[in-house]
């Protein structure tokens, strides 16, 4: 025994709590496991897999028409992105020549997915925050988003709107006045998100300075997307590999300077300006001509594998995709999954910031489970 | 024999019936109102335009299993809804509702009682309350009621300080406790004490919404982060009472901010002669406004700002609302100073 030896006159231990897979904020099945000194993060430790449902391994027993549906499944909040960088993927593979319009009509519906994924993501970001209203704000004119798209090709969430060499279908007549009409609403609605935000004193305390990332350790952690582009590096997969018909569109790519959740959010805002503004330019521009290419009837690639990415409203999104050659499915399905990639730097942002920051991080990020585990 | 005990009984009995039946409909109003704010409807199913969902509400907490977890420690966990909503209730004994009125010949006061420390007493018993918040997060024996605990004591034990010290500029103004004296204090003064001490108006205002747990500063409750906060293992009636306490907090210190800064019970513009023909509306109906407005800012206010983080609250407590409290009590003691002279 030794009496001698003191406790510490103040002694502190760490409280380990468990942040979901079932808690209002964690955006889905999220679990984030927290030690906690008081209030202040030590250390976070992501969970995932509640979701898994092995989407990748399904695919290889698919055709490769029937895993466009699949991909509808990734990122629930954008399927038409998931489906669009999937489909290309095969075409590049097929080496298919994919018609002008309907790569215009890919583009509209792919920025019509990122302004209503940046809806969301704003609604529930804000949400979290405690402004509650701001969420049904956005949710509202997502609302009309999912009417267009529901004219388009019938479905509200999992659109499976891409075919392998174009499109399932032409527009419907009328559809590109309403799109216009909606842009004039989203760029009115727009203002009054940020009246009650960009400028609000709670929200900008509770944003700036909060999960700073420099450049550097962006990169080197592997973020994509928004919140790369937060920390002022300006890497935008449609101006520096243009896909469908971003190549003909006049965009600015946003970039933040201090990289924290204000500037993040920021650069989401300028997004989805300019998402209308490359939605006005290629409904201007819309080209004559069929919205579907010469597809064989058998859909068979050569034996080969090929990596193609998009950017998809949270990031970068590719596919790796290997063919035997022999099979009408693929060998092996490889999902690059941006939301994935973006989680892995939450402990590395949440580390000294109290608990309450760890729930703007989360949203900060933009993390759709379904993606995550696939 | 009646003045003494059964009209004071009669009126204790309309008290709690109203302010039950006000913090039911408090609810509703809450969320017909944020409905309202985010282009929604709110409750319409039960009654015409849901105006029966208050009793549906209650009916249904009735019925509701409650649950006692089993490593709760059970007296204690009892115990606090009932400590957090007596103090909550019995605040309402000081509120002058309104000025005397005459039934059958006989005057009778709107209030129950009319304490020459009315003031002081709103503060101890409001401080009781919190005292059933520490005690239900910590006898539930779990990690997010702990917390929540410890934030709630932290934030309404600060914020009292900045809330009482508005009180003393009131009192330095009025020259009494009571609160009688003070909304009559204000029909001689000529004006409502919200244009002689302002900054104390807003004081307390943000220190009310902190005392309350209302957003901004509903902290110890924000779901987002801690679940439910203090009351996350609560269920059923017990967790009606926490419910009954929060809504009936909100209606005193909205009745404390009508008697002291709006007041009272006195019309508009109480020393403007043309105005007398106002005076025909009964004095306990222009308190129930004024409360009602007040309540309506509250409302207001959750559904368009943000939550306040923890750390930020503290800051704005302790550096900016107690030391400007402070300042405006010894500005107003050194006005009255030198106006007595």
């Amino acid at each position: 025994m030794e009496p001698d030896v003191a406790r510490p006159m103040f002694d502190t231990d760490e409280l380990v709590i468990n942040m979901g897979p079932q808690h209002p904020a964690t955006h889905g099945v999220l679990r984030v496991v927290l030690k906690l000194d008081g209030e202040k993060v030590v250390d976070a430790d992501v969970v995932i897999g509640y979701l898994h449902r092995g989407v990748e391994k399904l695919s290889e027993n698919r055709d490769w028409t029937q895993i466009v549906l699949l991909t509808d499944r990734l990122d629930y909040v954008a399927s038409a992105a998931a489906n669009l960088a999937y489909v290309e993927t095969v075409e590049k593979l097929l080496s298919l020549e994919v018609p002008r319009r309907a790569r215009y009509i890919r583009t509209i519906l792919a920025e019509l997915q990122r302004l209503a994924s940046h809806l969301v993501w704003l609604g529930s970001h804000a949400m979290d925050i405690g402004a509650v209203t701001v969420f049904l704000y956005c949710l509202r004119e997502r609302e009309l988003i999912l009417d267009l798209f529901e004219e388009y090709c019938g479905a509200r969430l999992t659109y499976n709107s891409m075919r392998i060499g174009g499109l399932p279908q032409d527009l419907p007549p009328n559809w590109d006045k309403k799109v216009l009409q909606f842009c004039d609403i989203q760029l009115e609605k727009l203002v009054e998100y940020e009246t009650l935000l960009t400028h609000n004193r709670i929200w900008l305390e509770r944003t700036k300075g909060i999960g700073v990332i420099s450049a550097a350790d962006a990169i080197a952690v592997g973020l994509c997307g928004p919140p790369l582009r937060g920390s002022g590096v300006v890497r935008d997969v449609r101006k520096d590999e243009p896909y469908a018909a971003y190549a003909e569109m006049e965009f600015d790519v946003p970039v933040g300077t201090n990289g924290d959740t204000y500037d993040r959010y920021l650069v989401r805002l300028e997004e989805i300006r300019q998402s209308v503004r490359i939605i006005r330019q290629a409904l201007g521009g819309l080209p004559e001509g069929p919205v579907m290419g010469k597809v064989p009837r058998l859909i068979k690639p050569p034996a080969g594998e090929t990596y193609h990415a998009n950017e998809s409203p949270k990031g970068e999104i590719g596919y790796f995709i290997a063919s035997d050659g022999k099979s009408t499915s693929p060998y092996r399905l490889r999902v690059r999954p941006p939301s994935f990639c973006n989680l892995q730097a939450l402990p590395q942002l949440v580390r000294g910031h109290l608990v309450a920051d760890v729930i703007a991080l989360i949203g900060t990020i933009d993390i759709v489970l379904g993606e995550v585990d696939r | 024999m009646i003045d003494l005990l059964v009209i004071p009984l009669i009126k204790i009995v309309i008290v709690l019936t109203g302010v039950l039946i006000t913090v039911m409909y408090l609810v509703l109003l809450e969320r017909k109102v944020q409905a309202w704010v985010q282009v929604r409807l709110g409750p319409m199913r039960v009654g015409p335009h849901g105006v029966l969902q208050p009793i549906a509400d209650v009916l249904k907490l009735f019925v509701k299993e409650d649950i006692t977890p089993v490593r709760a420690d059970k007296v204690v966990f009892t115990l606090a809804p009932i400590i957090v909503l007596v103090p909550a209730i019995i605040a309402f004994a000081v509120i002058p509702f309104g000025d005397q009125v005459s039934i059958f010949g006989k005057p009778v006061p709107l209030h129950i009682a009319d304490l020459n420390v009315g003031l002081l007493y709103i503060v101890a018993v409001a401080s009781i309350g919190i005292y059933g918040i520490i005690l239900g997060g910590w006898s539930s024996n779990s990690k997010y009621p702990l917390l929540g605990a410890l934030r709630a004591s932290a934030q309404l034990i600060s914020y009292e300080v900045a809330v009482t010290l508005t009180f003393v500029s009131v009192i330095l103004v009025s020259g009494s406790l009571s609160m009688v004296d003070i909304v009559t204090a204000q029909k001689a003064n000529g004006v409502w004490f919200a244009f002689v001490q302002p900054l104390a108006l807003s004081i307390y205002f943000v220190g009310a919404l902190a005392e309350t747990n209302r957003s901004p500063f509903d902290l110890p409750e924000a779901e987002q982060e801690l679940v439910a906060g203090f009351h996350t293992e609560y269920s059923g009636m017990r967790f009606a009472l926490f419910f009954l306490a929060e809504y009936a907090n909100m209606i005193v210190v909205s009745a404390v901010a009508t008697t002291l800064f709006f007041g009272g019970w006195l019309r508009p513009f109480p020393s403007v002669a043309f105005l007398h023909f106002l005076d025909f509306v009964p004095t306990w109906i222009w308190f129930v406004v004024k409360t009602f407005l007040v309540l309506y800012l509250f409302l207001w206010i959750r559904a368009t700002l943000p939550r306040y983080r923890y750390d930020q609250l503290m800051r704005l407590g302790w550096k900016v609302l107690i030391p400007l409290a402070i300042a405006n009590i010894i500005v107003t003691a050194a006005v009255k100073v030198a106006l007595s002279d």
